[in-house]
């Protein structure tokens, strides 16, 4: 009998050839299908079913014949018909002998065995009937056993699992569970419980499953929705595609990947915003020993780095600083757009990264650059305030966005140290803007980057600029970015904010990445008469936290007289159009009380200042808490 | 960093000439096209630390061009970043078969059988850059050979005793 069904089986194939792929893409259904391929072929010769089920399992059959062994065996969760293979063999037998009967002769409904025929195929179809009922009820059952309604777990088993090595699957379903939830939380909550909770949960399993620390996946949590929550850790996980940039000081694009190719590396042009840039996918060669890289022939550089010097665009003939320049892939990347005419100025503070540097820059066969060991902070007094064209700050940063080259960065970050950076940052951008010549004839821009996605090493930073300085953000030119938030939770930054670009590995494919670009509008400075009190009003706001009351408070410490309260009440002036900052309120309440009394202060009267501050405090507290209110 | 003087002067254009022969002209008035100034600079020869660099005069500061070394006996050596200059003005060239490159990059003479073309009347002793089948230039050595003894040559003869070559910065 079951050579027979074969035979017919193997004849149906020679019938049915182009359906064969049609199956070969769905993977799942099949192995059900060919449970039930055995009836069609009786109903083939019966002329009366449907066209569509007959085929599609003779393909079934074809596919998958070791399959159908399988289905018989056991259920499975997510047939869509049937799931139980016994009573299938029963009908195989009648199968056969229908089948056999049919192919000796040629037969038409309507002859002396009529009736015998009817009857077996009524039977046949009420088994058929029988078995999808079957299947149906089966399905909802095994679907109940999956009930729809996730509910956490208690804290009980929350023990249990910490006692022991943590079980990476369960993990995983729970945590897609908890993003189903998640996204759609108006309809799936189970009753009575929190959306707190289901976050709290998430965080904890996120952490766990891969390898982030507390405040990270917190912070993680807060900026992404959370499906894309999931799509950028999984993207983290994995590597960016290795990619290179033609030197254009030394060959072609074209010609580079001829070469490349010959030497059997396997190779594309990375993008069609960038006219350099090549991704490879892989090669027989090490792509960082071919005699072409050693050459100087192209650089091996991801791709959000080319992101920031495009944005930069520097002209031939221009002096430009490289704020951060080791190891040297974006220093070479400007001096080619340069192509060598100009200066560079590439300053980098580590002494044992500036050998690497001199040796890219040498390797690419760079000669308009100069490179300086300085601190990036000290540059303007090194160079001389407002004295080159463009600057580059490719600020040191958390590396967050990079957590697919480096997992340390996972567990290692913590509030301490994006506040550090961010503080770092903070004096570097102010010393770039003071190195760039606002009067400059062709330039007059700072391009500012970083490797991170954090709020308060991007947003907050360049706000922190265009706070301090007289600037203006504009187009990066980089339209396929996603833009900066310029409002996040409880900050509020410049509406321009929207003009900077965020760069995602989920969506992107690139390394996290964020790119800002300023112009310098004048040379002024906003908050001084002279250089020391914008100093030390810098370092007031510099130590300090985001708490602004330390802030005001420490300002009106300082021992610097007529200015200081002149620079509060410019300051206020120009924030006064800035909504809904918390600052706002205090600041200026705080200047106008200030603004009248007499220039010169004794210990006293500042006591009385910081008692009458005090009280100004609280009344803008109460006032602030009236606002939300009545807004 | 102050300009070299007679004696370090002539030790130093001798060992230049040895690769570049007479087009040791080209280098030393070559007009710079560096500096944001259009008007050409020349070039020049300074030295800092017992290192001699070649730059563009109107570049204040540090820089970083091209140099060799003065060994402290007072003998002058060509570091491997004036490859780039000396390629460029090269009289006597050699380039490799592909099957040698590598060899040559670590560190390896050049024997005959890696030889794919050599130019006329070079003089054992004489300056050679050594520059791959494509053109890229890979490092520089020195003549073992004239070039009509090394027709002669046995496969394995050393055509070119390695000097510099761009796999060592």
């Amino acid at each position: 009998m079951p050579a027979l069904t074969r035979n017919k089986k193997k004849g149906a194939k020679s019938q049915t050839p182009p359906l064969i792929k049609r199956t070969k893409s769905n993977p799942t259904p099949p192995p059900k299908k060919a449970a039930k391929s055995h009836k069609p072929p009786l109903k083939k010769q019966r002329k009366g079913v449907s066209d569509e089920k007959p085929e599609v399992s003779n393909d079934e059959e074809e596919e998958e014949e070791e399959v159908s062994e399988q289905s018989d065996e056991g259920d499975e969760l997510g047939s869509d018909f049937f799931s139980d293979g016994d009573e299938e063999e029963d009908t195989e037998p009648l199968g056969d002998d229908f089948l056999d009967g049919n192919d000796d002769e040629e037969r038409t409904l309507g002859s002396d065995s009529d009736s015998d025929l009817e009857k077996e195929s009524k039977a046949i179809d009420e088994e058929r009937e029988r078995q999808e009922r079957d299947a149906k009820d089966e399905l909802q059952m095994n679907i109940k056993e999956q009930p729809d309604e996730f509910r956490l777990p208690t804290k009980k088993e929350l023990e249990e699992e910490a006692s022991g090595p943590p079980d990476l699957p369960a993990l995983q379903t729970r945590i897609k569970e908890i993003v189903r939830v998640l996204s759609n939380f108006k309809d799936l909550r189970p009753e009575g419980v929190k959306r707190k909770e289901f976050v709290e949960q998430l965080k904890a399993d996120l952490a766990s499953y891969y390898g982030y620390n507390e405040f990270l996946i917190g912070t993680l949590v807060e900026m992404f929705p959370p499906v894309e929550l999931m799509e950028l850790i999984e993207a983290f996980e994995k590597q960016r595609p290795t990619s290179i940039r033609t030197n254009t000081l030394k060959t072609r694009r074209r010609d580079l990947a001829d070469v490349l190719l010959n030497r059997g590396v396997n190779l594309d042009p990375l993008s069609k915003w960038s006219k350099v840039g090549l991704v490879v996918y892989d090669s027989q060669v090490p792509i960082g020993a071919t005699p072409e890289y050693l050459a100087g022939f192209y650089m091996l550089q991801s791709a959000s780095s080319f992101l920031p010097v495009m944005a930069l665009a520097p002209r031939e003939n221009e002096r430009v600083v490289d704020m951060a320049a080791a190891p040297g892939g974006k220093t070479t990347y400007v001096a080619s757009l340069m192509k060598n005419t100009g200066i560079i100025y590439a300053n980098e503070m580590k002494v044992p990264r500036l050998k690497s540097l001199t040796a890219n820059l040498h390797r690419m066969g760079v000669t308009n650059t100069i490179v300086c060991n300085y601190d990036g902070r000290e540059l303007p007094k090194v160079f001389g305030p407002n004295s080159v064209d463009r600057v580059l700050l490719d600020a040191p940063c958390s590396g967050t966005g990079v957590i697919s080259k480096d997992e340390s960065v996972k567990t290692s970050k913590s509030a301490n140290d994006i506040r550090k950076f961010a503080d770092l940052q903070k004096q570097l951008i102010l010393a770039a803007i003071d190195l760039v010549d606002a009067e400059s004839k062709t330039g007059g821009y700072i391009v500012y980057s970083t490797c991170s996605i954090m709020i308060p090493e991007n947003e907050a930073v360049i706000d922190y600029a265009l706070k301090k300085r007289d600037v203006k953000l504009v187009p990066c030119g980089l339209d396929f970015g996603q833009a900066g938030f310029s409002r996040f939770r409880e900050h509020r930054f410049h509406p321009t904010l929207e003009k900077t670009r965020r760069f995602y590995p989920h969506v992107h494919n690139m390394d996290g990445f964020f790119v800002a670009k300023l112009k310098k509008m004048s040379n002024e400075t906003k908050a001084s008469e002279g250089d020391e009190p914008v100093e030390t009003k810098e370092q007031a706001q510099l130590s300090s936290d985001e708490d602004d009351d330390d802030e005001s408070i420490k300002e009106l410490k300082k021992p610097s007289g007529a200015n200081v309260d002149m620079n509060k009440q410019r300051i206020s002036i120009s924030k006064a159009n800035n909504k809904g900052k918390k600052n706002k309120n205090f600041k200026t309440e705080n200047a106008n009380v200030e603004g009248p009394r007499k220039q010169k202060k004794k210990r006293s009267q500042w006591k009385a200042e910081i008692a009458q501050a005090r009280e100004d405090k609280r009344k803008v507290m109460r006032e602030n808490t009236k606002e939300p209110g009545r807004r | 960093m102050r300009p070299l003087d007679e004696n370090e002067t002539t030790v130093v254009f001798e060992k230049i000439f040895k690769f570049v022969g007479n087009n040791l002209k080209n280098i030393v008035e070559n007009p710079s096209h560096e500096g944001p100034e259009s008007d050409p600079g020349r070039y020049c020869f300074r030295l800092q630390k017992n290192r001699v660099y070649y730059a563009s005069e109107s570049l204040p500061g540090l820089p970083r061009d091209l140099h060799r070394e003065v060994h402290p006996r007072g003998s002058f050596h060509l570091t491997i970043m004036s490859l780039n200059l000396l390629a460029a003005n090269a009289k006597h060239k050699v380039w490799l078969k592909p099957t040698s490159e590598m060899s040559f990059l670590y560190g390896n003479h050049v024997l005959k059988g890696g030889l794919g073309r050599i130019t006329d009347s070079i003089v054992p002793g004489d300056g050679v850059v050594v520059f791959s089948m494509s053109d890229v230039p890979l490092g520089f050595g020195i003549a073992a050979k004239s070039t009509q003894d090394c027709r002669k040559l046995d496969p394995n003869g050393i055509v070119v005793l390695h000097q510099a070559d761009i796999e060592s910065i």
